[in-house]
């Protein structure tokens, strides 16, 4: 009994009951609606783990949103929400798309490079948002979502522009080739390489017919220096510390105003390089004319939640997170319920993830049937 | 030029009406001491519910009444989770942005076919008639119905706020909860109903977009609207009056992008697109500077605890 106590305290049953929640919520949103829920499922997991190929997709959708999920993750352990994921993904993209069409350097110079364009603005966005909160005390939510639409816009006005519009569609031109960061991109393409793939059709299916990339192994060391920093360095500390206690922290000597540019512009790096990530690793290999936000910032916040925001819980989550958006793609097709099931079920997860109370009332209601058991049994040994 | 002054004028209010629904939805929220960032979600619910009901019932005014029914319902879950369950606010709300949309789709694709937008809809009506004012040089000044009423909301939520004894209880809830409580003051029972207003106000700002302004629910009727509504309310630092005032500054920009967008300037539309909210950075940075929340907004209230 003690062990379930302690489980039910513990961050993960928290998750996990949402996790449940969401899926039951779902299953009678679906019934009610005059779907088969079991069969809904069923095509949700068939959509998202079924094939090689299925699963490596979820690994790629999942890197953007676990970056974003860091970003948000980071800056809310430091006291600020940083709902500008969004824009900060958008405006990385954007920047490491020009790089990317305006340089064509070798690959170990390009791909750093293009990358860092689009840390730099996604960076530059978010520190904009913190210098304005530090400075003038404007509310970063406010700010963010301003910063939002300015970056979507420019991103259509780069798309649209005669530099980078490529002529008869709705994207700009793609970034050269020397920028790509899929794994083994160019031996998987080659005689030797089509010919050793012949053979591992597993293989085969997941390097060829879909966009692996490195984005994901470089999210997760993301992931890993985010808690780094945060836990274990002074710089950590101090962010934290501004977060948990504003005028605690000026009296220890610390700048307030300095952190929180810092750990905004620190945020926006990590959206930023989610956007050109994005850019680097799948195909089209460029940007697109926005017609309504990309989500990958919202959803970022949602991964980040369901992990109590810690950066390293946001693997799972994006992880979890990604399968349910890729598999619920094959929910339509399979079952002719609408997809936007999935919507409703992260929904109710992130829900039911801010109601901590739950397991924890359930882990209360249990030490208190164990402390009136203890007692009863103190009382029957005296007498 | 005095056409394009009523032009103008007119594009204003149309634009700035869902935003003063949303934002008033905010003050009443915050005002009690619970932050709504699900102002977004509630609305597109409204908007959903607006052009479905008024479809199918023919009568507008209906759908009016349904997109506040069902944005309250909304409401009433971000009410259960901050109020009774002191869950963490922001995400939340958060959650409800998740859900609402995700909900207002199925319900559209459910009702019509699998169609991601609703057929066109019976309109609410214009102050003066379809035909008021028609060929006179005021004709853009004939706004929608719901224009008035969220002027008149307004006018309402001030004089509640700041004329009543509820209006007392609400801001006390929200400054410091605690006395509230020790004067007697039920503060979860405020708490819930300013929580269900605010929704109730984001629904009706939903369906002063789909059933006033477009005839229809689309998936992009309602893209950023409530965010923006948010903007209003710190921007108005929490009064009903500074919100509404706000949300017409947006109005503004946005029928002055409409406007030069017209004209023979070079600026491209995407840039002009963003003046908007350029504006809104730029006027928080010259005019208002630190903006105080209500004291509690955003901290759970537990009964008992210091």
């Amino acid at each position: 009994m003690r062990n379930l106590e302690k489980f039910l305290r513990g961050r993960f049953a928290a998750a996990l009951v949402a996790v449940l929640v969401g899926f039951a919520i779902s299953a009678i949103v679906l019934a009610a609606a005059g779907f088969d829920p079991i069969g809904s499922f069923a095509a949700l997991f068939k959509g998202a783990l079924g094939k090689p190929k299925y699963i490596a997709n979820v690994f790629i959708k999942s890197t953007p949103i676990l970056l974003t999920g860091v970003s948000v993750a980071f800056a809310f352990k430091t006291g600020l929400f940083n709902i500008g994921a969004e824009g900060q993904y958008i405006l990385g993209s954007t920047l490491a798309t020009i790089v990317g069409v305006k340089l064509n350097l070798p690959m170990p110079l390009q791909v750093p490079i293009v990358l860092s364009a689009g840390i730099i603005g996604g960076a530059a966005l978010g520190a904009f948002v913190g210098w304005l909160k530090a400075k003038f005390g404007i509310h970063e939510v406010i700010t963010s979502i301003m910063c939002n639409w300015i970056a979507f816009y420019l991103c259509n006005y780069v798309v649209m522009s005669e530099t980078f519009h490529k002529p008869n569609s709705t994207s700009a031109l793609p970034v050269s080739s020397s920028s790509y960061t899929m794994i083994l991109g160019n031996w998987k393409k080659s005689e030797a390489g089509k010919q050793f793939l012949a053979n591992i059709p597993w293989l085969r299916e997941i390097l060829l017919k879909t966009d692996l990339n490195y984005g994901f192994i470089i999210a997760i060391i993301v992931a890993f220096a985010a808690s780094y920093v945060l836990n274990r360095t002074k710089l950590g500390y101090e962010l934290r510390a501004v977060g948990f206690n504003r005028d605690a922290a000026r009296f220890s000597g610390i700048s307030v105003e300095r952190n929180i540019v810092l750990s905004m512009l620190i945020a926006g790096g990590i959206s930023g390089l989610a956007g050109a990530l994005t850019i680097t690793g799948i195909s089209p290999h460029t940007t697109t004319l926005l017609a309504a936000m990309e989500s990958y910032g919202f959803n970022g916040m949602s991964v980040a939640f369901i992990a109590a925001c810690s950066p390293i819980g946001c693997i799972p989550s994006s992880i979890l997170f990604a399968s349910l958006i890729y598999g619920g793609m094959s929910v339509q097709q399979a079952m002719g319920a609408p997809s936007d099931i999935i919507s409703i079920m992260i929904g109710t997860i992130v829900f039911f993830t801010a109601l901590p109370g739950v397991t924890n009332m359930l882990a209360d209601t249990i030490a208190k049937k164990r402390k009136a058991a203890e007692a009863a049994l103190s009382a029957a040994k005296e007498a | 030029m005095f056409g394009n002054i009523i032009l103008l004028i007119g594009i204003t209010l149309m634009y700035s009406t869902p935003l003063v629904f949303g934002a008033l939805g905010g003050v009443i929220s915050e005002r009690s001491g619970v932050t709504n960032i699900g102002i977004e979600g509630m609305m597109v619910i409204g908007a959903v519910a607006a052009a479905t009901a008024s479809y199918f019932t023919g009568n507008p005014w209906i759908g009016f009444l349904a997109a506040g029914i069902c944005g309250g319902l909304v409401a009433l879950l971000h009410a259960i989770a901050s109020v009774s369950f002191a869950a963490d606010q922001t995400i939340s709300g958060v959650a409800i942005n998740m859900l609402a949309p995700g909900l207002a789709l199925f319900a559209c694709r459910r009702f019509f076919d699998g169609a991601a937008m609703s057929p066109i809809a019976p309109k609410l009506p214009k102050i003066l008639g379809e035909k008021g004012l028609a060929g006179t040089p005021f004709a853009n000044l004939n706004v929608n119905v719901t224009t008035v009423i969220a002027l008149l909301l307004t006018v309402l939520m001030w004089f509640v706020l700041y004329k009543t004894k509820w209006g007392l209880r609400i801001r006390a809830v929200g400054e410091h909860p605690a006395a509230a409580d020790t004067l007697g003051i039920d503060v979860y029972k405020i708490r819930y109903v300013c929580v269900i207003l605010s929704g109730v106000l984001a629904g009706l700002g939903g369906a002063s977009m789909t059933i006033a302004i477009i005839a229809q629910f689309t998936q992009t009727a309602i893209s950023g609207h409530g965010f923006i509504a948010m903007a209003a309310v710190i921007f108005g630092k929490w009064t009903p009056f500074g919100a509404y005032g706000a949300c017409l500054l947006f109005g503004f920009t946005q029928a002055l992008v409409i406007m030069l967008g017209g004209g023979d300037f070079v600026v491209p539309s995407q840039i002009l697109s963003m003046l908007p909210y350029a504006m809104t950075i730029i006027v928080l940075i010259l005019f208002v500077g630190r903006s105080v929340a209500p004291k509690a907004d955003g901290v759970p209230y537990i009964k008992g605890s210091r």
